[in-house]
């Protein structure tokens, strides 16, 4: 094809890939440049020893929407929500472990079992935090609210996010307000009593996160994390049949079917630009693209001061780039098993849900502190699942074997004394020690344990600090602010270069809205 | 006794008394029923030792509203505010880092420490000129139910929506900030040098029970900030004769335009017939009838000990029970014998007329948090001091001093809860915590006073010991404070009101609360 | 105790009023003798020697140094030759001046900055992606500044540097008293004058040197009050006084272009990105909102404006600093920040910022003058700066004609 390239995307995550078929389907000529061999970017299915195979960085792709599964012509049933439900798993074998499945009901009959109480107000809970994340969802599923603005349209975007949030009545409007800034400690203390209850639904105010339950903001985490999520699912994940990169691999089919052209294993160098803006990227072995037009899912930081010039910018804009807060918290380790962990006191469909060891909010404040001072915790917060057993098809694993995915919170970024192979392995040995207490026979099953650090993902997947949404989802860091204030509708002030990814807005809450945010940015540039 | 009066004012704090005198000066008449011997709550003088004047609780006027200053004539009434100097931070490594009155001595001050720094704190101090200018309006306003269709609230809403539009763009992203982040990072984003980032995000936890890690403890960096824009350059200080001279001059001003001031006046409940309020009952039997009622106690206090459950909404007892008080602080009092030697900068220099803040680093400040978060008070405590003798030589005998010593973390719910045993264990961490800075200290106490959170509510009543009558977190700040839909110092009981720190703007001895609700009761009875 | 330059212990037996003044942090003298009268005119008719060490400094080394403050400062570095120095403003994103200084090309990879302000952190924050290190030697160098028409002479007689091949702006090395010395032909008079850069350790036995050889020739220390009349018959503004930075700058009322201080020359059309290209090519466009020019006060004006009040026209001798309307068809139509009573020229002039319709030269203008406390108006024109332009101070120097 001689056709001039209209848009180079940079990047082969699911943001990228999204924005890629909504310009080639509107005529656009679309080159998408993946750096690596594997389509995903932080949702990416990877071999990580040799016949067993797991989502290696995010455990949980953010809502996946039904329009965006259309969009990828995959089934509804793609993904799945009946094994969403948590197992709290408490430390050792003091406390029985608590299964909650995704129905609400059926999780407040679970819960009785540990507190009356908090069974009674379980339903209300799981109902109450659905309504506020739909309010969440309406705001991400628009270009991101600048409240300075004064556009018609923004402005109307304005009123109708606050009527939306006046809708929810009096009570819970002052509720969504009072609860945004408050720390996790302090709501899960407000609504619950059971400590196993408590540290369960506090941790997902945390996930890559460095911060404890008991710092600020962490219930507006919470909210972020319920968006999409039916009603009860606090803390699952859901089942994404195939894995996590498959999301990206049918993303990338439907782009080639609006004729995009998606190129393996072509990485960027640098991002050219002339007086009239971007003009075109260099790739590592040296190729020039020309192109008016560059999406870029490479990460913010990287994109405005590695890729492009960045003394084509505003100094005070490059400082805000560079105080993005990333501080990648989660380390990931993966087991390939001889046969498949017993959990004690958990049935089947326990060990199908998310496996979570946040047995108390304590128990996750000290955790943090480790990380405050550059240190892991020999304690820390685990999230596990058996995606073998969850989706027996995909062939995670030979038969017969399986697979045990932890993310490990907190395993801190910077890590004093830095991340050598005397630090994975202490963390690897953490794990399976409190895995093992749990499920006797986790530790003579490993047939093979591969232990992945924040540095790690960073050298892998080029995430920045290791964080797998391009940036900590602080109240400081989300909306308007996200990457950062003024730039937030994926626009840079290189004319014709343009950000998506996590790191913009909406920040991966949805999965590929930042891709569809930054196409109707383009389109709406006539670019 | 019984009397009439158009209002009576329970507590004669700082708040309640500016409430009265503003009620006075508008022609009412009007009583303050205090129920310990002194007027002032937690902003008194008292003479703990002979010939030692102690500010016990409450020891540096900082915000105090000039306004009232001008409004109510308080330099008439005795009130003096004498500059603090300076800040030093003394340093574990022999060295010190100090921001001085002249800014040309503090900049190299500063360069000493990390020269980047000079240049960011001029862009910094203008940022922070900004945000206080943009804040300032919303200090001063009656907050708005954001819920409510009332006229009234919809204007305020409207106001403070046109007041936040009008704001720069770079401004309203540097508010967000500054509302949503916590002091360490973003303090990180414009300073290199450590105790400089540690010394002033302090401020930001002061009164909650948060570490300088945690969002939500920015904004309050923005209060040193406040006092200059009203024309108080420097507003930190003292009121000469001690903390408690501030709430004298209020008293004073008060009774100069009529109002009674009872002291060891107990009031035990207010008096509800048909939802209204109709006077106060004492602690010993007596009553008093007045229209109005203003509590000028703590929201817990009102809510749930001056009213009977039934006559308060079950929503606004539940929103009051899950207001934080959580008091966090504590207070060491020391009477000296000579002034103490700080190794770093010897001998009785202008170093000992500002404060001395014990913040070596953001680190050292977050350990001693946490200690805190599981229910011990910190080892290695944050702590702000002063020599008020230093400078207002008449609150020590010649050539002696009293130390004021603001403690945190100490937290209330302690665990195995607060004794004399565990009292004075605090005492000692705190004296050898600031051994560890001035070796003479110890030996030249003559006596000394710890006051535990527990301590500070026995004494004056203020629930968990919280120094601002409730945390100063977000989520109980503004149209939260102290529950929503009442924050505009109206309660649920008509005729009472409310104008302690509780309400917004909250705590430090500001005022602002009680000429706020004054206002409010002023238009309420025309 | 404020900080003291590297010369103080010359300078303080010197200081026979005691009269001291900050400069950045540091004491200098306002004026040695009583009056700062003879210092002046040692500036216009011998020589006189400043010590200038507070100014910031700063060494920006590296293969990208030159990339490092073309992208800061308006005038092209990248065209700067090595023995050059430019003088130049910075902007910031907006193209509102930051502050101004010098640039010298030491080496082809090593520069010195100097500013009146802090810059370290501006630097650092402009050098994403480039190699280069930034030190600031502010407390490591000494300075002096030797100024007048025998400024030449004196410092020739100290230095074995060749000062007549040494062109207006322009650097050389050499020594004095055997300490290696950077000169450059660089001043804050208007006049022939050179600056001489060293270690702060060197400094006391330079200033010895230096003085040993120039008083026979006229060579007097003088104090910034001199300076800073001097400075006002050069037309050169002086941040803090004749514009705020951009740093300070509170409303946007106080921030200003370069063209808007009538250094429009400074920002090279044709060079490279710098931070606040595209503000400064935007107001290229509309032109600036206001213009820096110089103002003469008519004398007659003054006197009848004295002689009405029944006072005879005296004027300080020392130049003001604060901000005075001016006014022209009825209405205020700009400021003046700084002006003097120039004795060399006999006249009274100010830096003034006037609206672009009121600037061109031979306009007709109202300074706001106070005699004997009531304010009145002196007729003004506006006149082309600087007001004094001696040959000497860019000529290139023959070498049989002066020896």
């Amino acid at each position: 094809m001689s056709r001039p390239i209209d848009v180079l995307v940079l990047g082969g995550g699911l943001d990228e890939l999204v924005a890629a078929g909504r310009l080639a389907r509107r005529g656009r000529r679309v080159v998408v440049l993946v750096p690596g061999q594997e389509l995903g970017g932080a949702c990416v299915t990877e071999e990580f020893a040799p016949g067993f195979r797991a989502d290696t960085v995010r455990l949980d792709p953010g809502y996946v929407s039904p329009g965006l599964l259309r969009e990828l012509s995959l089934d509804a049933s793609r993904v799945s929500w009946a094994d969403g439900g948590v197992t709290a798993l408490a430390r050792g074998d003091r406390e029985r472990p608590l299964y909650l499945p995704p129905d609400p009901a059926a999780a407040a009959q679970a819960i009785r079992s540990r507190s009356s109480k908090d069974a009674d107000r379980w339903t209300t809970i799981a109902e109450r935090l659905a309504r506020f994340a739909n309010v969440l969802e309406r705001i991400y599923l628009k270009p991101a609210p600048l409240p300075t603005s004064r556009a018609a349209g923004d402005v109307l975007d304005l009123v109708g996010h606050a009527l939306r949030v006046r809708g929810l009545g009096r009570r819970d409007m002052i509720e969504l307000v009072r609860l945004l800034p408050m720390p996790v400690a302090d709501l899960v203390d407000e609504w619950l009593e059971d400590p196993l209850l408590q540290g369960t639904l506090a941790a997902a105010g945390l996930a890559d996160l460095q911060q404890g339950p008991r710092s600020g903001g962490t219930a507006f985490v919470l909210l972020h994390r319920q968006v999409g999520r039916p009603a009860g699912t606090v803390r699952g994940v859901p089942v994404v049949r195939g894995g996590l990169g498959s999301l990206a691999v049918a993303a990338a089919d439907a782009a080639r079917r609006h004729g995009a052209d998606v190129r393996m294993g072509a990485p960027v160098a640098r991002i050219l630009d002339g007086p009239d803006g971007a003009e075109g990227v260099v790739l590592m072995d040296g190729t020039e693209l020309s192109a008016k037009t560059i999406v870029s899912g490479l990460g913010v930081r990287k994109t405005l001061l590695r890729l492009a010039d960045a003394g084509r910018f505003d100094p005070d804009l490059l400082h805000a780039v560079r105080c993005i807060r990333h501080r990648g918290v989660r380390a990931r380790v993966l087991l390939a098993l001889g046969e498949a962990p017993r959990f004690r006191g958990v049935d089947e469909a326990g060990h199908r849900a998310t496996l979570s060891v946040a047995p108390s909010v304590d128990y996750l404040e000290r955790a943090y502190d480790a990380a405050k001072y550059g240190k892991c915790s020999g304690e820390p917060w685990l999230e596990a699942v058996i995606p073998t057993l969850r989706d027996p098809e995909a062939g995670f694993a030979p038969p017969g074997r399986h697979v045990l995915s932890v993310a490990v919170q907190y395993a801190p970024y910077a890590l004093r004394g830095g991340w050598t192979g005397r630090a994975r392995e202490d963390l690897g040995d953490s794990v399976v020690k409190i895995l093992g207490e749990l499920a006797p026979n986790l530790p003579g099953a490993v047939l093979h344990r591969h232990v992945l650090a924040p540095v790690d993902l960073e050298r892998d997947h080029g995430l920045d600090e290791g964080h797998p949404l391009d940036g900590e989802l602080g109240l400081d860091q989300v909306l308007f602010m996200r990457p950062v204030g003024g730039w937030a509708r994926h626009r840079t002030p290189m004319r014709g270069l343009y950000l998506t990814g996590p790191g913009t807005h909406p920040g991966g809450g949805v999965a590929g809205m930042a891709g569809e945010h930054a196409a109707r940015a383009i389109l709406a540039d006539r670019r | 006794m019984t009397g009439r009066y158009d209002a009576i004012v329970i507590g004669g704090g700082h708040n309640g008394l500016v409430a009265a005198a503003y009620l006075a000066r508008a022609g009412r008449k009007v009583v303050v029923l205090e129920r310990r011997e002194r007027v002032g709550g937690a902003a008194v003088t008292e003479e703990i030792f002979p010939g030692f004047k102690f500010s016990v609780f409450s020891y540096v006027v900082s915000l105090l509203r000039p306004e009232i200053i001008r409004e109510l004539d308080l330099p008439s009434h005795g009130l003096e505010i004498l500059p603090l100097e300076s800040t030093v931070t003394p340093l574990r490594n022999g060295d010190y880092f100090a921001a001085w009155g002249d800014p040309d001595r503090s900049r190299r001050e500063l360069h000493r420490h990390a020269p980047k720094d000079v240049e960011a704190m001029e862009s910094f101090g203008r940022l922070m000129h900004h945000m206080a200018m943009a804040v300032r309006p919303i200090i001063g306003m009656v907050p708005p139910d954001p819920t409510s269709l009332g006229l009234r609230d919809l204007r305020g809403m409207l106001r403070l929506g046109g007041h936040l539009r009008g704001l720069d763009e770079k401004n309203v992203h540097a508010l967000h900030k500054l509302m949503t982040m916590s002091a360490a990072d973003f303090l990180d984003e414009w300073f290199e040098c450590e105790p400089l980032k540690a010394t002033k995000s302090a401020s930001g936890i002061i009164g909650t029970f948060l570490g300088p890690r945690s969002p939500g403890t920015a904004y309050v960096l923005l209060h040193h900030y406040m006092g200059e824009i009203d024309g108080a350059f420097r507003a930190w200080g003292f009121a000469r004769g001690g903390t408690g001279a501030v709430s004298e001059a209020i008293a004073g001003a008060a009774r100069g335009f009529g109002a009674e001031i009872r002291t060891e006046a107990d009031v035990a409940e207010v008096i509800v017939r048909g939802g209204r309020a109709r006077g106060v009952a004492l602690a010993n039997g007596d009553e008093l009838r007045a229209p109005v009622v203003v509590s000028g106690l703590d929201p817990a206090r009102t809510f749930l000990g001056l009213l009977a459950e039934a006559d308060v909404p079950d929503d606004v007892v539940e929103a009051v029970r899950r207001f934080r008080f959580r008091g966090s602080s504590g207070k060491v009092n020391l009477a000296l014998a000579q002034a103490p030697n700080f190794p770093c900068l010897p001998g009785t220099g202008p170093h000992l007329r500002g404060a001395i803040s014990i913040s070596p680093s953001i680190e050292y400040l977050e350990r001693a948090y946490d200690d805190a978060k599981y229910g011990a008070f910190s080892r290695r405590p944050y702590m702000d001091i002063v020599l008020p003798s230093m400078i207002d030589p008449g609150m020590a005998p010649p050539g002696m001093h009293v130390m004021s010593i603001f403690v945190q973390y100490a937290p209330y719910r302690l665990t195995g809860g607060w004794n004399d045993a565990q009292r004075e264990a605090f005492g000692d961490a705190v004296i050898e915590t600031l051994a560890e800075y001035s070796p003479n200290l110890e030996s030249s106490i003559l006596h000394r006073q710890v006051i535990s959170p527990w301590d500070i509510e026995q004494m004056t009543g203020l629930t968990e010991g919280n120094i601002f009558q409730g945390e100063l977190a977000l989520q109980q700040l503004f149209f939260l404070r102290p529950v929503p839909r009442w924050a505009h110092y109206r309660t649920p009981v008509r005729g009472l009101y409310q104008c302690g720190a509780g309400t917004h703007p909250g705590g430090g001895v500001m005022g602002a609360s009680g000429r706020l609700c004054a206002g409010e009761i002023l238009r309420d009875r025309r | 105790m404020l900080k003291t330059t590297p010369f103080h212990d010359r300078t303080a037996p010197l200081c026979a009023g005691h009269a001291w003044r900050r400069w950045a942090g540091y004491v200098v003298a306002s004026s040695y003798e009583l009056t700062h009268e003879r210092e002046y005119w040692a500036i216009r008719s011998a020589a006189a020697l400043f010590d200038v060490s507070p100014l910031y400094k700063y060494l920006v080394r590296g293969p990208h140094a030159a990339r490092l403050l073309d992208r800061v400062v308006t005038r092209d570095v990248i065209r700067c030759r090595v023995g050059q120095v430019l003088y130049t403003p910075w902007c910031n994103a907006e193209g509102k001046v930051l502050d101004d200084g010098t640039v010298a090309r030491l080496e082809p990879d090593l520069f010195r900055l100097t500013s009146a302000h802090p810059n370290l952190r501006w630097l650092h924050q402009n050098a994403a992606g480039l190699r280069v290190t930034i030190e600031d030697v502010t407390e490591r160098t000494a300075a002096l500044a030797i100024q007048g028409p025998a400024a030449r002479r004196a410092l020739q007689r100290a230095t074995d540097a060749d000062l007549d091949g040494l062109g207006f702006f322009r650097l050389t090395r050499g020594s004095i008293r055997g300490l290696p010395v950077t000169i450059t032909r660089t001043g804050y008079t208007g006049d022939l004058g050179y600056e001489v850069w060293i270690d702060a350790e060197a400094a006391l036995r330079v200033w010895d040197g230096i003085v040993q050889a120039g008083t026979p020739v006229g060579l007097l220390p003088a104090g910034i009050l001199a300076l800073d009349v001097a400075r006002v018959e050069a037309g050169l503004i002086l941040v803090d006084v004749d514009y705020v930075s951009a740093t300070h700058a509170v409303i946007p009322e106080q921030l200003s272009t370069p063209e808007e201080l009538g250094l429009g020359w400074t920002v090279s059309g044709d060079k490279g990105p710098h931070v606040g290209q595209e503000a400064l090519r935007a107001e290229r466009a509309r032109g600036p909102a206001m213009r820096l020019v110089g103002l003469e006060v008519e004398w007659e004006s003054l006197e009848r404006l004295h002689a009405e009040a029944g006072l005879p026209t005296r004027l300080p001798s020392a130049a003001w600093r604060t901000s005075v309307p001016v006014y022209a068809e009825g209405r205020q139509v700009g400021y003046a920040t700084s002006g003097c009573w120039s004795p060399l020229l006999k006249k009274a002039i100010a830096l003034a910022h006037l609206e672009p319709a009121h600037s061109a030269p031979g306009a007709r203008v109202a300074l706001e003058v106070t005699v004997q406390h009531r304010r009145r108006q002196a007729d003004a024109r506006v006149v082309p700066t600087p007001f004094f332009d001696p040959e000497r101070k860019r000529a290139k120097i023959l070498r049989e004609a002066v020896r």
